[in-house]
């Protein structure tokens, strides 16, 4: 495969064309925030907002999952305007996640715990105004949880369970705000045929799939589980 | 594809022309009388059908024949319902505000008898001695019409009677020419697209024929959405072929064989009228296989949108075609290169499909030959809310907003004073009166925050309050958020929350500061344009209203007397009439008493603020007033 040379971060790095530049910098131990990504998927998702660099000559920050890589391309990860959208984003997401990270089987293994810490940002940000759903938690599976008001909406439990296992349990219901990840007829998911693979527990990057054992799900897993790409 | 017996092309067109030609003659020119009663979705809102069940009623009591036709919309809305005599000998008069008792009078009185009736009339179609023109209406000093050419003057169910106004002329000589010189020619009009964002049609097309792949779509996108916005909707309903020609046009030039018109369901006199031309195209041979016999082949399927705004995003619209939620993704690819099944795909607007016959037929040249140095040809306006003349209008581009509001629409009502005109939707801005001069056209709107959008253009008057206006928008963008991505779905709730603070008087200064860098980075940071425009009318307002926002937070007061929360009711003691009860009777809550003095007062703790009282109140004594902030309401005394 024919590979570009470009810069990220001042560091001179080879990546295969077509590559995404997320991934080039991931796979070359630079770390971009990032949520929604997921390396297996035909086409990025681009729903999180995490993930924007700058990258010289552009007019203003790009998505870095959503950018390939190109010949001579110089990033820069750390520009003030890339982190001033990836902070927004994440205290956006903050502001309607309801913070209780103590009593979170997720503690220490969250991804926004992560992002807070790299990107400076205070989990109980007052930057905005809090506004959290209510709805119902789903205990109906023997061995994890479903707390939708947790859901920062990644779209990865949707994707792995759809077009990585086919099941397809798991989906997109509503719109704008009350947009959530449901079953159909947002029946309980023990009774939705769920095969209980754990899989979407195991990519779920926050405390809204979580194993009823406390067991911790794969810590960092941006890679989604690919046999082929674990760094 | 190759140009095959041009001659063969010309002379099949030429023999439908003139079976459309004679038919339209015979008609036209006849001894019959003609009324036409303007019944888009506009005129039937206002009573256009119970004017006709009238018109025919009365006719059928007579003997004499007459063409009764029904005709599009003709853009003068705050008249409708409209009725057009044309009676032969005398001129054609268009009548306006037509009740079915007054379409009656003018049958017969006009019709059959020999009066005129000038009391009803706007104005004539021709020059004449016995009513004054239409056209000398200061409207017409700076209107231009293209696409509103034939809207209203036509039945748009009957395909001879485009065809005799010229219509797939443009369609007949395009087939005759190679597609990379339509492009040119269009370029050379610099058409730029009237969906909103301006971009090059020729670009556009030229990227979409030079992609490789044999299968390419043509989709016309009609999924207008704006709240204020109709001109698609009538362009739609009153002159379909305008629009089927331009799409076969542009199909012929980028190479497709399927087309599709996504338009919303809310629509569905223009979807019935679309499907009617559609089928009339088809049997004249002009749709379909070997269009006119020549060897391009085109069919157009209309699809009918469920309404979501985000539809109206190239993207969303494609995931939405092709049966998915309508969610947009990241562009590149563009719809041009990978679009509609992953071919591919142009997306026109409307009006940009409707302007290409013109076009082919006139000339790059005159198209270009209005307007400004880099927005060529009209602007198609919808003018809607505080403006006298409400309806379509068009202006070839760089005409000032003073121009549109004033001259074509009339001005404010009731000498109100104008305060702010919201052009292109929830993703334009509102621009103040230090706008009014600026020629408009897409750079100049864009400079000032706003956009050309789809041709809303909603005209406020100092009884609209600015924050109460972009909260609005707002609650109208984050309930129509597809909610993919966080800037979007969270960003604009966060704006929304922040704006329902300020006109309930909740507001913090330092709101006003975190409201604005959320806006920039909503505006940058998201994945759409639904996302990425939604925060100008919050931007446009709070650049040019800045003092009214203060208000808001500060004084806790509204300056347009609108927001709920931060007014109150109030009688003025020294104008209540004594004898007079009329408030106490409609109060809804049994709020207003009067006092020893037979004064009335309002009981604030009870007031639901409904106004009433302010309406039931005589206008000779007018004593209910608004006040705000609430608390300037005196003390009750005794």
């Amino acid at each position: 495969m024919k590979t570009v040379s470009l810069t990220i971060d001042g560091k001179a790095i080879k990546a295969p064309e077509g590559q995404k530049v997320l991934w080039a910098a991931l796979d070359n131990g630079i770390y971009i925030p990032n949520l929604c990504a997921i390396r297996k998927a035909s086409e990025p998702y681009a729903g999180c907002r995490l993930c924007f660099v700058e990258i010289e000559g552009r007019n203003g920050p790009v998505t870095s999952c959503t950018e390939p890589v190109a010949e001579g391309m110089v990033v820069n990860t750390q520009g003030p305007r890339s982190r001033r959208l990836a902070r927004t984003a994440l205290e956006l997401l903050l502001a309607s996640h309801p913070v209780d990270c103590a009593h979170c089987a997720k503690n220490r293994s969250c991804e926004l715990q992560k992002l807070c810490s790299l990107l400076g940002v205070k989990l109980n940000t007052r930057r905005f105004r809090k506004l959290v759903h209510n709805l119902p938690i789903d205990s109906s599976c023997p061995n994890f949880t479903y707390n939708p008001n947790k859901c920062v909406l990644c779209s990865r439990c949707v994707w792995t369970c759809r077009e990585r296992y086919g099941v397809g349990v798991l989906g997109f219901a509503h719109r704008g705000f009350d947009r959530v990840v449901t079953t159909f007829e947002d029946k309980p998911i023990a009774e939705s045929g769920c095969r209980v693979c754990d899989e979407c527990i195991e990519v779920c990057p926050v405390g809204a799939l979580v194993f009823k054992d406390g067991r911790k799900g794969t810590p960092g897993c941006a890679e989604v589980k690919s046999k082929t790409a674990t760094s | 594809m190759t140009v095959i017996a041009s001659q063969d092309i010309a002379s099949t067109f030429q023999n439908i022309r003139d079976h459309a030609l004679s038919r339209w003659q015979e008609l036209w020119d006849g001894s019959k009388p003609i009324i036409m009663v303007s019944a888009a979705t506009c005129g039937r809102s206002a009573g256009a059908l119970e004017v006709l069940e009238a018109v025919k009623d009365e006719l059928s009591r007579g003997q004499q024949d007459v063409q009764v036709m029904e005709v599009g919309c003709m853009g003068h809305c705050y008249a409708e319902p409209l009725v057009i005599i044309k009676k032969p000998g005398n001129p054609t008069v268009v009548y306006g505000y037509i009740t079915p008792e007054k379409a009656r009078r003018l049958v017969k009185d006009y019709i059959q008898g020999e009066d005129i009736s000038p009391e009803f009339a706007l104005g004539a179609l021709e020059e004449n001695e016995l009513i004054p023109s239409i056209y000398d209406l200061p409207r017409f000093k700076h209107e231009k019409y293209i696409l509103l050419e034939n809207i209203g003057r036509i039945d748009p169910e009957d395909i001879d009677q485009y065809i005799a106004k010229g219509g797939y002329e443009a369609l007949a000589n395009a087939l005759q020419m190679q597609p990379e010189d339509i492009i040119e020619e269009v370029r050379k009009s610099g058409l730029r697209g009237r969906g909103g964002a301006g971009f090059s049609t020729a670009q556009k097309w030229e990227v979409c024929r030079s992609s490789p792949g044999k299968i390419k779509y043509l989709i016309c996108n009609a999924d207008e959405g704006d709240p204020g916005a109709f001109m698609d909707r009538a362009i739609l309903e009153s002159d379909p072929h305008s629009v089927i020609e331009g799409m076969l046009i542009a199909a012929y030039t980028i190479g497709a064989r399927h087309g599709y018109i996504y338009v919303r369901a809310e629509y569905p006199l223009a979807v019935h009228r679309a499907e009617i031309a559609l089928e009339q195209a088809e049997g004249l041979g002009l749709l379909g296989k070997n269009i006119l016999g020549s060897s391009f082949s085109f069919d157009i399927k209309p699809f009918q949108g469920s309404g979501a705004f985000v539809c109206g995003e190239e993207t969303a619209l494609i995931a939405s075609l092709e049966g998915k939620p309508g969610l947009p993704h990241h562009r590149p690819p563009f719809p041009a290169t990978s679009g509609l099944n992953g071919k591919p795909t142009v997306i026109n607007n409307v009006k940009t499909l409707a302007y290409v016959p013109p076009i082919i037929r006139n000339g790059a040249d005159w198209f270009a030959s209005i307007g400004t140095e880099k927005s060529k040809g009209t602007a198609v306006f919808a003018l809607a809310g505080k403006v006298v003349n409400t309806g379509l209008t068009e202006v070839p581009m760089g005409t000032t907003l003073r121009q549109i509001i004033f001259d074509v629409g009339g001005g404010i009502p009731k000498g109100r004073r104008f305060k702010a005109v919201q052009i292109g939707g929830p993703s334009g801005g509102c621009l103040p009166e230090s706008a009014l001069d600026m020629p408009i056209d897409f750079d100049s709107l864009k400079e000032v925050g706003a956009m050309m959008g789809s041709g809303g253009m909603v005209v406020l008057d100092e009884d609209d309050c600015m924050v109460e206006v972009a909260r609005y928008f707002l609650e109208f963008t984050q309930r129509e958020s597809c909610g993919k991505c966080t800037m979007c779905r969270l960003g604009t709730r966060q704006m929304l929350s922040m704006l329902e603070d300020f006109t309930c008087g909740r507001g913090q200064m330092q709101d006003l500061e975190t409201l604005k860098e959320l806006a920039e980075d909503v505006r940058i940071g998201s994945l759409c344009g639904l996302g990425r425009t939604s925060p100008n009318p919050v931007l446009t307002t709070m650049r040019y209203f800045r003092d009214e926002y203060k208000a808001h937070i500060e004084e806790k007061r509204c300056p347009a007397l609108m927001c709920h929360d931060l007014i109150a009711y109030y009688i003025l003691p020294e104008k209540c009439e004594r004898s007079c009860d009329a408030c106490v009777g409609t109060c809804t809550v049994e709020a207003i008493s009067s006092n020893k003095q037979r004064v009335k007062v309002i009981d604030q703790a009870k007031c639901v603020k409904c106004g009433t009282c302010l309406t039931a109140c005589p206008l000779q004594y007018n004593a209910v007033i608004k006040l705000s902030p609430p608390d300037k309401v005196p003390a009750a005394k005794g």
